[in-house]
């Protein structure tokens, strides 16, 4: 799936990687515990999280996601989003909850990773 | 013994959670510029992170060096702090010290050091209480080269 449909879907906002939105892709990981992240993550999945900090780019450049989607509208800073723009890792946010994000995501075709 | 290609420290700063991090994501494009192939790139920095974060969380400061071979990338980790009462104990999946405020980073579920284990051919951890503690890891590189 295409992160735009993903915006689509999940009303999102785009904070960066407006030009990256034709990226494809096809797995989640979803969790608060960068460490799960990295110990579940396989590379080039959406990553789903509600942790805002400077921190969760960092993951999800270590873990080497394609993008990661922040849920129940939480807003990380202005520092976050740049440092994600020169990751080159797209940002989007939704107002959605984990579990509604996860079952609708799921019920478009998109897996889990285990 | 291959011969060395690099050899580079870095410094790591404890309890600077804003900073908390870059030295592994320095090293990752450092070794990416210099072609090292992604999966083992990916299993290293991830091993580099793990125990930057185990610093930073734990220590008063230490040293991240980095040292690439053609066969492999090592990594030593060496850090004043608190030290390890019980390696084993802390290599359990979930076991962990750490605060809330460090969970409230997303850190701190005890799954570190198993990850860092998980991801490297070979993972040694030596400790001082009081003193220290000393993290060397091995990564081999897929001969393609
Ligand atoms: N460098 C270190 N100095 C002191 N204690 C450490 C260090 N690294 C790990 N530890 C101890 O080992 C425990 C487990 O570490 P880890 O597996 O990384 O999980 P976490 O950091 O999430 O607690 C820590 O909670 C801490 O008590
Ligand atoms: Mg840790």
């Amino acid at each position: 799936m295409k992160l735009s449909e993903i915006r689509e879907i999940l009303q999102c906002e785009v904070l960066a990687g407006e030009e990256d939105l034709q990226v494809e892709v096809h797995q989640v990981v979803a969790s608060d515990g960068m460490s799960e992240i990295l110990a579940f993550a396989k590379s080039k999945e959406l990553m789903i999280t509600g942790l805002t900090n400077i921190q969760s780019i960092r993951t999800a450049d270590i873990a080497g996601v394609s993008a990661v989607l922040y849920c129940r509208g939480k807003r990380p800073d202005k520092k976050v989003i740049e440092f994600a723009k020169q990751k080159r890792i797209p940002v989007l946010i939704t107002q959605m909850v984990m579990f509604d994000i996860c079952g609708i995501l799921y019920n478009k075709g998109l897996k889990g990773v285990s | 013994m291959a011969a060395e290609l690099l050899r580079e420290s870095f410094e790591i700063q404890g309890r600077n959670y804003d900073k908390a991090g870059e030295v592994s994501g320095e090293i990752k494009v450092i070794l990416r510029d210099l072609g090292i192939e992604a999966a083992s790139l990916r299993r290293l920095v991830i091993v580099a992170f793990e125990a930057e974060m185990n610093v930073v969380m734990y220590a008063r400061r230490g040293t991240l060096t980095l040292i690439l071979t053609e066969e492999d990338v090592n990594l030593e980790v060496r850090d004043e702090g608190p030290g390890i009462p019980d390696i084993e104990l802390a290599f359990k999946e979930g076991y962990s010290t750490a605060s809330d405020e460090m969970r409230e980073l997303g850190f701190g579920f005890g799954m570190g050091l198993p990850n860092m284990k998980k991801n490297s051919d070979e993972l040694k951890v030596e400790s001082e209480v009081g003193k220290g503690t000393l993290v060397v890891a091995k990564i081999r590189l897929n001969s393609n080269a």
